[in-house]
């Protein structure tokens, strides 16, 4: 690389780490923390013995499965306002992304679930605890911890996913880039850069993922 | 008993602890329960022996709710009327439920607590007592089946043993009228079955009234004072130890007696 490169690649540097201490982090967080309880309760309802309760979950999933993150933002940014509904980006990307995490972290919490051994469920039932309670201090917690790999990777995706953001102008890390790179014409440089940075992020999540495993297997012996 | 251990519930009357009339239970189109007629008198000990897939793990699980009768009905001995043919409400389950606390076959203690907590979840969590007479209670009894020790431990790193005896302990700080077993000691090594009996023959010693779903017909013998022999979903036969094991009077009896006597 020339002098003139190592130049861009650092000056560059801030505005990008910028972009996504601002943008791709509190927008990945947001997302994750509203799209968590969406999932718990679409997985609940997907549970439920009433079928109309179950089919609505079902059809949730299936929905936000079968179609295009990249579609749904734009739904929601482009779309809706033909129909008189406006959106900011920020919070167009929030709903779309936090929608995206409830489809598909139902799933996983719906399996993590149904991996508590049924007599869990009857030794709490014959302590006397209603279903809601044996749902919060017994099975859930059993849940969490076989949930922890699986949303992580859920995590991870969306972490990288929220640079779709950048097309309805919401300024993040990969949408710092993509203007440096537009402003310098030095496309390879930017791009590269941005994967680093957006890399360095997965692996400290990863660690934590490694971390928080540890932290919920105290009480297992393997 | 020890004066640091929880009561035994009161002695309201000599009825029935529950008086279960004609219980009938299917699965699908498999009739599991065909009519059973059992009387649980309080303090007594009884043992329901049968085959595997003879409805007696059933049985023990209408007792309070898990499975839930088609028709028949419980009645309790102050009088409360449990009419599964009319369908009871959640309610009404959970006060049928509320009588008893079961022992499991395969412990089901909570993996995620350490024995103490699962020893109080009940008490402080489900009966609203006191969590510091609740520990205090617990502490009593870990210490009577020699698990002062392990209060701090999860269930992960004790033996099956220690685990059914916490699962006990689980169960008598409820309070309940009654303790159902599931066959307590099916899941352990050979060597732990002693430990297990030993300590059940100790609560039957202090008066608890007990129902216990059993293969252990040395236990059924010297610790029952009663025997009921399921098969078929009926209750073929039911008396003192002595008489059933010894001199029954149907044939399927003698025949399952002399199987679990004479497996080879």
């Amino acid at each position: 690389m020339s002098p003139d490169n190592w130049d861009l690649a650092l000056s560059s540097l801030w505005p990008i780490i910028s972009g996504a201490l601002r943008g791709t982090v509190p927008l990945a967080l947001s997302s994750f923390a509203v799209g968590m309880p969406i999932a718990i309760a679409v997985a609940l309802m997907r549970l439920s013995r009433r079928a109309v309760l179950s089919r609505l979950g079902g059809g949730f999933v299936s929905v936000v499965r079968g179609t295009p993150l990249l579609v749904q933002l734009f739904v929601v940014f482009y779309g809706l306002p033909s129909m008189g509904i406006v959106i900011d980006p920020w919070p167009s990307a929030i709903i779309a992304f936090s929608l995206n995490v409830g489809g598909y972290g139902a799933e996983v919490v719906r399996a993590a679930i149904l991996s508590v051994p049924r007599g869990q469920w009857e030794a709490a039932y014959v302590i006397g605890m209603s279903h809601g309670r044996t749902l919060t201090r017994i099975i859930l917690p059993q849940a969490a911890r076989v949930s922890v790999p699986p949303l992580s990777n859920t995590f991870i995706s969306l972490v990288k996913d929220t640079s779709l953001a950048s097309l309805i102008l919401v300024s993040e890390l990969f949408r710092q880039a993509q203007q440096i790179a537009a402003f310098s014409q030095q496309f390879m440089l930017l791009y590269v850069e941005a994967a680093v940075v957006y890399w360095l992020i997965c692996l400290t999540l990863s660690a934590g993922q490694g971390a928080l495993e540890k932290r919920l297997d105290r009480y297992a012996i393997h | 008993m020890r004066s640091t251990d929880p009561p035994l519930p009161p002695t309201t009357s000599g009825r029935p602890v529950l008086s279960v009339d004609s219980l009938h239970k299917s699965f699908g189109s498999l009739p599991v329960l065909r009519g059973v007629d059992l009387s649980i008198e309080r303090g007594q000990v009884l043992a329901i022996i049968g085959a595997s897939g003879s409805g007696k793990t059933t049985l023990l699980r209408c007792l309070n709710g898990l499975e839930i009768a088609d028709s028949g009905r419980i009645e309790a001995a102050d009088g409360e009327l449990f009419d599964f043919a009319a369908r009871p409400s959640r309610t009404e389950l959970n006060r049928l439920r509320d009588r008893s606390a079961m022992v499991f076959q395969h412990y089901n203690l909570f993996p995620h607590k350490t024995v103490l907590e699962n020893v109080i979840e009940g008490p402080v969590v489900v009966q609203r007592r006191s969590r510091v007479v609740a520990i205090a209670e617990a502490r009593a009894l870990l210490d009577r089946v020699g698990l002062g020790a392990k209060e701090s431990s999860h269930p992960a790193s004790l033996s099956g043993g220690q685990q059914q005896r916490v699962g006990i302990v689980r169960a008598l700080a409820l309070r309940p009228e009654l303790l159902l077993f599931d066959e307590p000691t099916s899941a352990l090594d050979p060597e732990l079955v002693g430990e297990i009996l030993g300590l059940m023959r100790d609560l039957a010693q202090d008066g608890w009234t007990m129902v216990v779903v059993t293969h252990e017909l040395q236990f059924a013998r010297e610790v029952a004072q009663h025997v009921a022999f399921i098969d078929e979903g009926e209750i073929v036969e039911h008396g003192p130890p002595a008489q059933l094991l010894r001199q029954p009077e149907h044939e399927r009896t003698r025949q399952f007696v002399h199987r679990l006597l004479h497996p080879m």
